[in-house]
């Protein structure tokens, strides 16, 4: 096990730069998720880590060594890569014990260390099959299985779970996880999928054109987004974002868009220039439709009519018209509603999160 | 289905047979002469079957080129395993491997594989010879080596490209280095694309003629040129040289009627998706 530090680390391919000055720093066993848009750079930043792609600039440490120059075969990390690469020849029973073989492991320690590897992913069955005969979710555990026996002192992940389908990915979602809380090996995990990275992450790295966007645990980026960007990265559906201005209006600090204002929270954001443009931020589930008295202070309940109402089982999705301005608004439960239906909505306004439009960066 | 015999089909199988008897008359004319009696060899009677078959022909053939057979054995065997794995280690390091530079590196490779081996052969003479090696076996095997990379070369390279990079980047990560890599897992999986080449390259080597009467003296000489010393005498029965080509023609013919359809898929490889 070990903490993992990337400092400014810069990949260029020729001329062109993809990953820019990257900072960061993993603590020992702790679970990170990379997530950005394709071509962001998280597969190469994983890449760097591993040794499979050289550094352009900058450092990368595991431990306490600096492994820019240490070859990918000594720097103790394990992957798995998102079509498993298991190797095609071997047994399953060969391709976990292939790592232990290329680390002189005594005989009976390898018999010991795969079996053992074999319970925890219920592989026993299968261990003398070559993996053309697995399934798919078979052939993800032994490309698990082969990471784990190793005992790394970094697990690194690149969309393993992609090739899935979305029961199997549930369940080995779980699975990982419970791997992680029983080995605490330090995780590195590159996805698409929003909820893995919710679930799974300690904390998540958001990242854009090689650019860092924030790091932060699933909490603070699903809140306290650092910009535009993540705000409406993470969240699906995305953050609420419109235009409006900061004003005193009896000398309360309040936001308007259009004809809709909504007095700040006390605590918040009352050191703004008045008259300042700002973009506004409300998650969908930040605005209530039921029990609007009981939960949300009279000053921030509006009247809004229905555009578009949708029942996704357990919660509905309500496109909404407040005072001219639209907003998306996800609500628990099943809410019988047809377009032009009129309702109180409630705003949480004390998770509202207001951006600078020039920068686009959220305003402390 | 009804089956459609019009003038076209006719004239097809018509062409094609044709083309088959034209093809097949050198082999005809190898087997019936082998088997005649030597004093039974007229040019005008040339065509026909033998009266009586000479089996001894053959006896008489493989005991005179008995040497030359043991000389080619030894050739081919030696230069097609040699240029075979070199040639897997280049494509392994080609496509796999690759480092500044290595795309122009196996662009030149390439080039070798458009030379013709008349080109080269003076060169070849005098590099041999003062190298010491002119007129003996290994000359000729290292010759055949070499000129036989650039095509091993090629054709290992582009079967690695079937392998996909993660398998070789997973290896290393399990702590496999440059060698591990191949005997473990690359070598393992070559074995169609062994078969290939090895096959292409002893058929090359196994017929070549012109180095070898050029680059060895006569105790060492392959089959190709004690075949041509057979019937390059005065006087020639010409049943002996006529046996000798068929002999010399059989460890070819066997290997592609039992490895051929490995050649067939190998060449195909990759070129379907699995
Ligand atoms: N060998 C290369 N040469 C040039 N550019 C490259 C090379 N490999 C990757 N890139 C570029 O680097 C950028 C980052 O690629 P990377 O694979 O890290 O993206 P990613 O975030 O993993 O995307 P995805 O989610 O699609 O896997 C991309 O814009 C890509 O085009
Ligand atoms: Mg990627």
């Amino acid at each position: 096990m070990a903490q993992v530090k990337l400092n400014n680390v810069v990949k260029n391919y020729g001329n062109v730069k993809v990953v820019h000055g990257a900072d960061l720093l993993i603590d020992d066993s702790e679970f990170i998720v990379l997530v950005g848009p394709s071509g962001c750079g998280k597969s190469t930043i994983l890449r760097m880590i591993a040794g499979l792609e050289t550094i352009s600039g900058g450092e990368i440490v595991i431990g306490d060594q600096v492994v820019n120059r240490v070859s990918p075969k000594d720097r103790n990390v394990a992957m798995v890569f998102q079509n498993y690469a298991l190797y095609p020849h071997m047994t399953v029973r060969e391709n976990m014990a292939f790592g232990l073989k290329m680390a002189k492991e005594p005989r009976d320690i390898i018999e010991k260390k795969v079996n053992q590897a074999a319970a925890t992913l219920e592989l026993g069955p299968y261990l003398d099959r070559k993996p053309a005969a697995l399934s798919g979710g078979q052939r993800q555990r032994v490309a698990m299985g082969r990471a784990i026996v190793r005992q790394p002192d970094v697990f690194l992940f690149d969309e393993p779970l992609s090739n899935l389908d979305a029961q199997l990915r549930t369940q080995m979602r779980m699975e990982l996880k419970k791997l992680h809380l029983q080995f605490k090996t330090t995780t590195i995990y590159v996805t698409h999928d929003q909820i893995e990275a919710m679930t799974l992450a300690d904390r998540i790295v958001i990242l854009k054109d090689g650019y860092i966007q924030q790091v932060g645990s699933p909490i603070e980026v699903f809140e306290r987004p650092a910009n535009v960007f993540v705000a409406q990265f993470i969240g699906n559906p995305p953050m609420n974002i419109i235009k409006g201005k900061c004003t005193r209006v009896n000398g309360a600090m309040t936001l308007v868009a259009g004809d809709l204002s909504l007095q700040l929270p006390e605590d918040k954001y009352q050191d703004i220039a008045e008259g300042k443009s700002v973009l506004i931020g409300i998650r969908p589930d930040g605005i209530k439709v039921r029990d609007v008295e009981h939960r949300i202070r009279e000053e921030w309940r509006k009247e809004a009519t229905v555009n578009v109402a949708e029942i996704l089982g357990g919660q509905s999705l309500l496109e909404l018209n407040i005072s001219n301005n639209r907003f998306i608004a996800e609500v628990e439960g099943r809410m019988k509603l047809h377009p032009g239906d009129k309702v109180t909505v409630g705003f949480e306004l004390d998770r509202v999160v207001l951006f600078d439009p020039e920068t686009t960066e959220a305003i402390a | 289905m009804k089956s459609k015999v019009n003038i076209k089909t006719v004239s097809y199988y018509a062409t094609l047979g044709i083309l088959v008897i034209f093809f097949l008359m050198p082999a005809y004319m190898a087997v019936v002469t082998a088997l005649k009696q030597p004093g039974d060899i007229t040019l005008p009677t040339s065509w026909d079957l033998p009266a009586t078959l000479n089996w001894a022909s053959f006896s008489e053939a493989f005991a005179m080129l008995r040497p030359n057979l043991v000389n080619s054995f030894i050739l081919t065997i030696c230069a097609t395993a040699g240029s075979t794995i070199l040639g897997s280690l280049n494509g392994y390091v080609f496509s796999k491997w690759k480092f500044k530079g290595s795309e122009i590196i196996f662009t030149l490779f390439l080039f070798g594989m458009f030379i013709p081996y008349q080109v080269i052969l003076i060169p070849l003479f005098q590099t041999l010879r003062a190298m010491n090696l002119y007129g003996g076996l290994p000359g000729l095997i290292l010759a055949h080596i070499v000129y036989g990379l650039p095509i091993t070369s090629l054709i290992f390279r582009n079967f690695y490209a079937q392998i996909p990079d993660s398998l070789i980047e997973s290896a290393r990560l399990d702590g496999a280095g440059f060698f591990s890599v191949y005997l473990k897992l690359v070598f393992p999986l070559s074995i169609p694309g062994f078969v290939v080449t090895s096959l292409w390259q002893f058929t090359q080597i196994w017929n070549e003629f012109l180095w070898a009467i050029t680059l060895t003296r006569h105790s060492e000489n392959p089959i190709t040129v004690g075949l041509a010393n057979l019937a390059g005498g005065q006087a020639v029965s010409w049943n002996l040289p006529m046996a000798g080509s068929i002999m010399a023609a059989l460890p070819v013919l066997c290997i592609y009627i039992f490895l051929g359809r490995y050649f067939i898929r190998g060449l195909l490889a990759g070129s379907v998706k699995e």
